[in-house]
């Protein structure tokens, strides 16, 4: 479903540069789940974005469907991504202005829908991710595990084929965690393909397949 | 979709209440100033009734006498300007009409008992063919009455108020500065800032208590000469010269003074001439001034605004990076960003042609401009508001349409264009 073919990233800054990816291949199937583990700093989030089509590869090919992505133009990548992907962001990346309800209808705001359909929707998200009492507080006011579970409602409100999670259980505590790791495995037993980066090996064992990075290089 | 982004927008502005308050304030008090100023300056030089064939209308409203160490800058005498238009209608096609009269001027009278203090002019008779008055009673007084020196006068409804009560006044009788007139017409109050028109109570000429004003070259006096048309101006502002020439060889004063500065000027030339003390009239000084000013006052709030939307950029910069990543195409985005603009200008406009309308009404009404009927001038507002759009839409999307062509992890990070 989607390949990375000899992909590498390099970050230039005014002085340095730093290779954050160095030559890797990696195929996911549809229906895999599959974690990302590695020491902070090899590249986890750079690959994850990339597979996401949130950032382009500085060299190396990615397919989607056997397509490949730089043939994509602005609207067509942006309907892949609107229609077939989920992210959830390491940092969140909440809208501050946007209340929780209107962050986590982002998604259904570039699709075909009435407001009705929006909102139930994004609340049965909520729901699921056990904040239906905080639906009208805004980003700022909640905690930083609300936060993450407001993201993970956003990043699967549109029933995405894949969802690519960037520790979603980061800042969790474990029960939390584990609550949250059950509904990744019940959406990827729906039929949805997941990647997910962790730092948590319990977590990982739980899923398909792990990737190891190290230093920008898969290792195995 | 367009609904979509407009409760999008309504949206992020409620949410953004300062930067919401900022921008609004400074839309609409710019719009404020700048209608307000407009309103002004149109009750002073547009063409309006009295003075409905302004566009066609030339005067000489003031005049310089020069010598070599004295100065007079004033209104010219009814000797000097009876040289300059005297028998142009005859000499000249297209001179349709020539009118002299007088500024207006304090009087007293007293009524009951009570002191009342009125606005007087003394004119001729064409000055009510010239001008376009609008009678309540009666009429004007003739070029005959002017010429036997008939004591007949015109006054306004509020005059008409202060000494009958609103009962008619046609053929009744006032006392001013101890002579009396008998009231031929009525007329509708005008705005004090139409100073050709402008007046309270207006007789002929001729009524004047001494006749040293036949000859002086220093006075009171305005003239006002009618044009066919337009085209005719420079016919006539050459004649006028020419004659303001021969005039200089009989100023009545001739070892102060020995050369005029005056000419046939529309209001505009005049309120330039006098304003920029230039030998001649120099409406383009003026047209830049007012013109320099405007630009000014928009500019600083335009900045402003710019600003404040360049200073939320990084804010904005991660809702891009956010929205796209979960499908907005740079498309939607600008769509997104230009309706918001579009709003807060829209809100800003209707704010400040709001408050505008309020100013003016007030102003009107107060009495601090005496008979002051300011209008709201919607081509300016328009030019306004399109000025206000083009900056927010410079400001406030050209920077959202580059960051939206940014890969979304770019637009997260904030890195701008
Ligand atoms: N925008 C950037 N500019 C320059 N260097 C960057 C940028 N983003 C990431 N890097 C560098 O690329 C490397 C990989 O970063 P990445 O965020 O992918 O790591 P990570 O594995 O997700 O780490 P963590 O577990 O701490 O989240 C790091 O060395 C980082 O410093
Ligand atoms: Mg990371």
């Amino acid at each position: 479903m989607i390949q990375l073919e000899r992909v590498t990233k390099k970050y230039r800054t005014e002085r340095v540069e730093t290779t954050a990816l160095d030559n890797v291949n990696l195929t996911i199937d549809q229906g895999e789940f599959v974690s990302i583990m590695g020491p902070s700093g090899c590249g986890k989030s750079t690959l994850l974005h990339l597979i996401g089509l949130l950032d382009a590869p500085s060299g190396g090919s990615i397919a989607l469907d056997g397509k490949p992505v730089e043939r994509y133009g602005d609207r067509a990548l942006a309907r892949v991504r609107n229609e077939r992907l989920g992210f959830v962001f390491q940092q969140f990346h909440l809208v501050a202005d946007l209340s929780v309800v209107d962050n986590v209808e982002i998604p259904l705001l570039y699709r075909k829908t009435t407001g009705k359909e929006r909102r139930r929707a994004a609340l049965a998200a909520l729901d699921r991710v056990g904040l239906a009492s905080r639906t009208h507080h805004f980003p700022g006011q909640l905690s930083g595990g609300q936060q993450q579970r407001v993201a993970i409602a956003r990043a699967i409100v549109g029933k995405p084929a894949v969802l690519l999670a960037d520790e979603p259980t980061g800042n969790l505590d474990s029960q939390m965690g584990d609550e949250i790791m059950g509904i990744l495995q019940e959406l990827n037993q729906e039929g949805t393909t997941i990647v997910m980066v962790t730092h948590d090996p319990r977590l990982a064992e739980r899923t398909h397949r792990v990737v190891r990075l190290f230093d920008g290089r898969q290792v195995q | 979709m367009l609904g979509n982004y407009l409760k999008m927008a309504l949206k992020v502005l409620a949410r953004r209440k300062f930067f919401t308050f900022i921008s609004l304030f400074g839309i609409s008090l710019t719009l404020l100033v700048l209608l307000v100023a407009t309103a002004m300056l149109d009750q002073i030089f547009a063409p309006q009734a009295p003075e409905s064939r302004g566009d066609r209308t030339l005067g000489i409203y003031t005049a310089s006498l020069r010598g070599e160490d004295s100065v007079y800058n004033g209104f010219a005498g009814y000797g000097l300007l009876d040289r300059a238009v005297r028998g142009l209608p005859q000499e000249l096609p297209g001179v349709e009409n020539i009118s002299l009269f007088t500024t207006a001027r304090a009087a007293i009278s007293y009524v009951g008992g009570q002191k009342i203090e009125s606005s007087l002019k003394r004119t001729d008779g064409a000055y009510w063919q010239i001008l376009d008055f609008s009678f309540l009673e009666g009429g004007p007084f003739t070029a005959e009455d002017d010429a036997a020196a008939r004591f007949v006068a015109v006054i306004n409804e509020t005059t008409r108020g202060r000494f009958f009560g609103d009962e008619p006044a046609v053929g009744r009788t006032i006392e001013v500065d101890g002579q009396r007139f008998r009231v031929v017409g009525v007329v509708r109050d005008v705005p004090i800032l139409r100073v050709v028109a402008y007046s309270e109570i207006w007789v002929p000429v001729s009524t004047a208590k001494s006749r040293a004003y036949l000859k002086e070259y220093q006075g009171n006096f305005m003239a006002l000469l009618l044009a066919h048309s337009r085209a005719d101006f420079p016919q006539i502002k050459a004649a006028v010269d020419r004659r303001l020439d021969l005039a200089e060889a009989h100023i009545p004063d001739r070892r102060m003074f020995q050369t005029i500065d005056a000419g046939a000027d529309t209001l505009f030339e005049a309120v330039s001439r006098t304003l920029f003390e230039a030998r001649e009239s120099r409406p383009e000084l003026l047209w830049a001034l007012l013109l320099g000013l405007a630009v000014l006052f928009m500019i600083l709030p335009s900045i402003n605004l710019v600003n404040l939307n360049l200073s939320r950029i990084l804010d904005r910069a991660s809702e891009i990076g956010v929205r796209k990543a979960f499908g907005a195409s740079s498309h939607t985005l600008v769509g997104q960003f230009v309706v918001e603009n579009v709003v807060l200008t829209l809100l800003g406009g209707a704010l400040g042609l709001g408050l505008a309308a309020a100013v003016l009404a007030g102003l009107n009404e107060s009495g601090v401009i005496p008979y002051a009927d300011l209008r709201l001038n919607f081509r300016v507002f328009f030019e306004g508001l399109a000025l206000a759009l083009f900056f927010g839409l410079f400001s406030g999307v050209y920077p959202a349409w580059k960051m939206s062509r940014l890969h979304p992890v770019q637009a997260l990070r904030g890195r701008t264009v």
